[in-house]
């Protein structure tokens, strides 16, 4: 079981490298460097720079030498906590990103665990009441929810929440606690404000894990423990809740790093046309600036969350599964 | 040795003209039609014929597991249920399947184990809880009397070290630990009727003789009634009192151990026992075979099931008439027979 | 009795049914078999013929559309959608009612007014701009034009069948030629994607080995990677200045670079539990080439596989290609797709007076649902003897 943990969590440390490559890769690929965008940038704003100033930049970013080393550079100055400056925002990439890495986090995981509480009862449902007319209604539902991206999902809600309630649906904060300093208050706000992105950001999971849950239990509900459940005594749902269902999570709970995977990145658009305080507006904004150091750096954190999401999950599963642990035990 | 059947006692368990029928899309499937027997306290019941010729599905019947879309549409299960120290017959196929009476028998006063021991544990629970589980549906004991108890039980059936077993899961047994296992879970509540379905199969030789050891063991020590299914004639030959002997969801005939097996009457029985290899047997002679496949359960022939594979069929009657199991005109005999090689047929459809 | 004597009719009639069926079964080859299955699928069946019907609609886009879907026209912007009336008093005559449109003069927004005495005759198959059928042969009827009688009229001057956008352009018309790009674009990203995937799926699974651990860690990162954020960043840096058909092949080259991943797991898959069946062993033992034994006996038996999966992968390049081209980061104007069209609707303010700008949601929605049911019939109908 150790060993097995050991293994996954090296496997995530080696994707986070390639993530941290692939971002590297998105901030080489502007014309021009950095540090010459970025100094245009100032003197269009009637900053003076000096070469040697200039110079120094250079060197702090390793731009005179070959890729290889500015990469390894790069990822020397994050581990000092160094992430660059945003010309496009004037100000340390650190300082851009702010609460927004945390929001994001928070949608995210608002959103899974949406996913969760509605996909897991449904899936249970539509699989012990196979081929009733409830599974054949979620079935379609699934379908349906499957094939609305987020984004158009969150412009619809968008609609409706103008033209039936007159509001503006988007956002995660009243305006009097957009600026405020963390409190209960604001945290309160946060949650009411949760349910919308959540919704956009959660239907295309919900509606993948829910089938993945009918599929799964509906291969379990047909092995001979279920009978043996039955024929000691248990009523049919006690024996399915306590055992198909049980093995069934399994696979429910190794697919959710996918999932999970998704909403961080469909949290992108959706929080653009719900104006979130997330990631998402920002790495638009970056990239269409070409600020490059932002947008690697959002695109790092981005692959991030996922990554540690995925290794937490796969301690679940250890947890769930016994067989893991014996068969990392056993060799 | 195994005639100490036959005192004329009353039965625990009779089962009359039981018929399950399955109901998918494409159909009827009558995989139980008309199956009629019984058994008594210490007692060994064989059920058994092809695969696909409805034993399994008796036994779930008895036991009201029958999995949609298969329904019980005709006879009895009568069962002396003990309640509050006295015995009641229950019609088991009337009750309802989920209810209080029927959830106490099953596993409680009827219980059963399975072919698959590797299939038929969660693979994801320890095999201690899956017993203690057992334990505490039929009885009022704590957690922790319930585990020494499922420890006493793996004892029971020959697990060493049971109190470690208790924490393990099926995949870290063995396919006969496993089964062992399986048989204490089914002993938990001290059950009256065992059914085991197929219990043998999937082990190799010498660990199926020893789990049958085991079984006439616990018979022994616990004088419960045992119905053993099965397509191997010899468990049946080592095991049983009476024996049933099943085709296309009929019972075919009926009989003592002895009498089936030395004086088969119905021709199905007589060539499933030419069919097995025997230590007298010619060499190099092939095994002779019962000609034809077993119809397809949508195909079943009119008339006697067996009429199209039947050496002995009788044109004009066979395929018109569907024969009843009846007593044989020999005297001293309980044996019981459905075929017109011994009766008239008594139905008037033509 | 005689309920019982029906029940045995109905029994033995779906008896011969089941031999019969039987026979049938036992000579079929496997692509008869496909093709009875899925066949029996009616939800796929419907899917498909919805599919044919795009991809009709993205070969002759010149006919269905009516109107030239970049002409901005400045006094017919937000025009709201005019329906087809298909009668008047008189009986059948095909109209739409005539708007009249003038500036609010406190909010400056263009409003509009329906003309309930005016009525513009339109007319099926009429003539209209010329354009070449497949770009070869020359013609110039439309689905939908304004009535010779109009006296040469052009529809787009008259009709907005599903309204137009900020700039006046017609909606119907960008609609239709929007489905052609993004209904070809997925289809080439897929097929490069599903070359990518079959070649390293098929070594991975064919060589095993240290070669197929190395390609199942590539594939486990980079599935474990999100791709919206990683496709926004390489496709920003797509120069501005290159043109329509350099981008298009850009943005297609992205899309099946993150999608191979998928199609190699299929067939890795398929190829693994192929390598241990028994017939790929008699072609060895019968002395097959290699090439021979994948390309005659492991090809043939999952191809069916891989269509469903390619299929399945459809959708999601379809919304890649929508919410890239949506932030602006993929096709670009003058090119339209779904995704272009929807950058309209981003504005709340503009969405909530003209909800007609978000329509092009809707081909979006249907084409994936429509692919999505598609590839699930294949991929049950792929399995012949599977339940």
């Amino acid at each position: 079981m150790a060993g097995w943990l050991i293994r996954r969590t090296l496997f995530a440390f080696a994707t986070a490298w390639a993530i941290s490559m692939l971002s590297f890769v998105v901030i080489q690929i502007p014309p021009g460097d950095y540090v010459t965008s970025y100094i245009a940038q100032l003197q269009s704003q009637g900053t003076i720079f000096t070469d040697d100033e200039a110079q120094a930049l250079r060197d702090l970013y390793g731009l005179d030498q070959p890729v290889i080393l500015q990469y390894f550079r790069w990822l020397g100055l994050m581990a000092q906590g160094n992430f660059g400056v945003s010309f496009e925002f004037n100000r340390p990439v650190l300082d851009v990103i702010g609460d927004r890495f945390l929001l994001t986090i928070v949608v995210s995981v608002a959103a899974l665990l949406l996913t969760w509480i509605v996909a897991l009862p449904i899936g249970i449902y539509s699989a012990v009441k196979q081929y009733s007319i409830g599974d054949y209604a979620f079935t379609f539902i699934g379908f349906i929810g499957l094939a609305i991206p987020g984004f158009l999902l969150a412009l619809v809600l968008m609609y409706f929440g103008f033209v039936l309630f007159d509001a503006n649906v988007g956002g995660l904060f009243s305006p009097e606690y957009a600026q405020a300093d963390w409190s209960w208050d604001k945290l309160w706000d946060l949650m009411q404000h949760m349910p919308i992105p959540a919704l956009a950001l959660g239907l295309a999971g919900t509606a993948f894990l829910m089938r993945i849950m009918r599929a799964n239990l509906l291969d379990e509900l047909r092995k001979p423990y279920v009978v043996t459940a039955r024929a000691k005594g248990l009523t049919n749902s006690q024996a399915v809740l306590k055992y198909p269902v049980r093995v069934a999570l399994n696979p429910f709970v190794s697919i959710v790093p996918f999932v999970l995977r998704d909403i961080v990145g469909g949290s992108v658009i959706v929080s653009i046309v719900l104006s979130l305080p997330t990631l998402g507006p920002i790495l638009l904004k970056s990239l269409i600036a070409q600020d490059s150091f932002l947008a690697g750096t959002i695109i790092l954190l981005l692959g991030v969350i996922t990554v540690v999401g995925t290794l937490i999950s796969d301690i679940l599963l250890v947890i769930l599964d016994p067989r893991i642990k014996f068969k990392a035990r056993g060799g | 040795m195994a005639t100490r059947a036959a005192g004329k006692r009353r039965p625990l368990l009779r089962v009359q003209n039981l018929k399950t029928h399955f109901f998918p899309d494409e159909g009827t499937v009558r995989a139980v039609d008309g199956a009629s027997f019984e058994v008594c306290a210490g007692q060994t019941l064989g059920i058994v014929g092809e695969s696909g010729c409805g034993k399994s599905v008796t036994a779930r019947s008895i036991l009201r597991i029958v999995e949609h879309p298969g329904e019980i549409v005709e006879g009895e299960i009568r069962y002396l249920h003990r309640t509050d120290g006295r015995e009641v017959e229950l019609d088991l196929a009337q009750i309802s399947a989920d209810g209080p009476e029927m959830r106490q028998i099953r596993g409680g006063e009827i219980a059963m184990i399975f072919q698959e021991p590797m299939t038929s544990f969660s693979p994801v629970h320890p095999i201690g809880s899956q017993i203690v589980e057992a334990i505490r549906l039929h009885s009022p004991l704590g957690k922790r009397e319930a585990r020494e108890r499922a420890a006493d039980l793996l004892r029971q059936v020959g697990i060493s070290r049971a109190e470690a077993r208790l924490n393990e899961y099926a995949y870290q047994l063995s396919g006969g630990l496993r089964q062992r296992a399986m048989i204490a879970m089914a002993l938990s509540a001290e059950p009256r009727v065992l059914i085991a379905d197929e219990p043998t199969t999937a082990l190799d030789v010498t660990t199926q003789a020893q789990i049958l050891d085991l079984l006439r063991q616990l018979q022994t020590d616990l004088g419960m009634a045992i119905i053993l299914i099965t397509h191997n004639l010899g468990v049946v030959a080592e095991m049983c009192d009476t024996v049933v002997v099943m085709y296309l969801g009929r019972v075919v005939e009926e009989g003592s151990v002895d009498a089936i097996f030395h004086n088969p009457k119905h021709p199905y029985t007589r060539l499933l026992l030419q069919s097995i290899p025997s230590l007298h047997s010619e060499a190099r002679v092939p095994l002779p075979t019962i000609s034809g496949a077993i119809p397809h359960p949508y195909n079943r022939p009119e008339g006697c099931p067996f009429h199209n594979r039947c050496p002995q069929f009788i044109p004009g009657t066979c395929d018109r008439h569907v024969p009843e199991l009846q007593a044989l005109d020999e005297e001293e005999s309980d044996q019981l027979v459905s075929c017109f090689l011994y009766h008239e047929p008594t139905d008037e459809r033509a | 009795m005689a309920e019982d004597h029906t029940t045995r009719t109905i029994e033995s009639n779906v008896a011969v049914g089941v031999a019969r069926e039987e026979e049938r079964i036992s000579v079929a080859t496997q692509w008869q078999l496909t093709w009875w299955r899925f066949r029996k699928h009616k939800v796929a069946n419907i899917a498909a013929i919805v599919l044919i019907m795009y991809y009709v609609v993205v070969l002759f886009a010149d006919f269905f559309a009516y109107a030239d879907p970049n002409l901005p026209a400045a006094k017919r912007g937000l025009l709201p959608p005019q329906p087809i009336h298909l009668f008047d008093e008189d009986g059948w005559n095909p109209h739409v009612l005539a708007f009249e449109g003038s500036r609010d003069p406190e909010t400056f927004e263009r409003v509009y007014k329906i003309l309930g005495d005016q009525q513009i005759s339109v007319q099926f198959f009429a003539q209209g701009l010329e354009y070449e059928i497949l770009g070869i042969i020359p013609w110039d009827r439309h689905l939908i034009g304004v009535s010779d009688d109009a006296g040469g009229a052009l529809a787009q001057e008259h009709v907005s069948l599903l309204g137009t956008d900020i700039q006046g352009r017609d909606m119907w018309s960008r609609i239709i030629f929007a489905t052609s790009i993004s209904m070809t674009i997925g289809l080439i990203a897929v097929a490069i994607s599903q070359i990518l995937g079959i070649v390293i799926g098929g070594v991975s699974g064919y060589f095993g080995g240290l070669i197929d651990t190395v390609i199942q860690r590539i594939i486990e990162i980079v599935r474990s990677i999100p791709q919206i954020p990683l496709l926004m960043g390489i496709a920003a840096a797509v120069p501005k200045d290159w043109s329509i058909e350099q981008i298009y092949f850009a943005i297609t080259i992205l899309l099946a670079l993150i999608l191979w991943t998928e199609l190699a797991r299929v067939v890795r898959g398929r190829f693994l539990s192929l390598r241990e069946e028994d017939f790929v062993m008699a072609a060895e033992l019968a002395g097959a080439s290699r090439m021979r034994i994948i390309l005659r006996h492991m090809v043939p038996s999952f191809l069916s596989h891989i269509i469903a999966a390619t299929t399945l992968a459809i959708p999601t390049i379809i919304i890649s290609e929508t919410s890239l081209s949506f932030l602006g980061l993929g096709l670009r104007p003058p090119a339209i797709s779904w995704g272009v069209l929807l950058q309209q609707a981003q504005n709340i303010q503009v969405l909530a007076l003209s909800p007609w700008l978000l329509l092009p949601a809707l081909p979006v929605i249907v084409a994936i649902l429509a692919f999505n049911f598609l590839g699930d019939g294949l991929r049950d109908a792929a399995d012949p003897y599977g339940t």
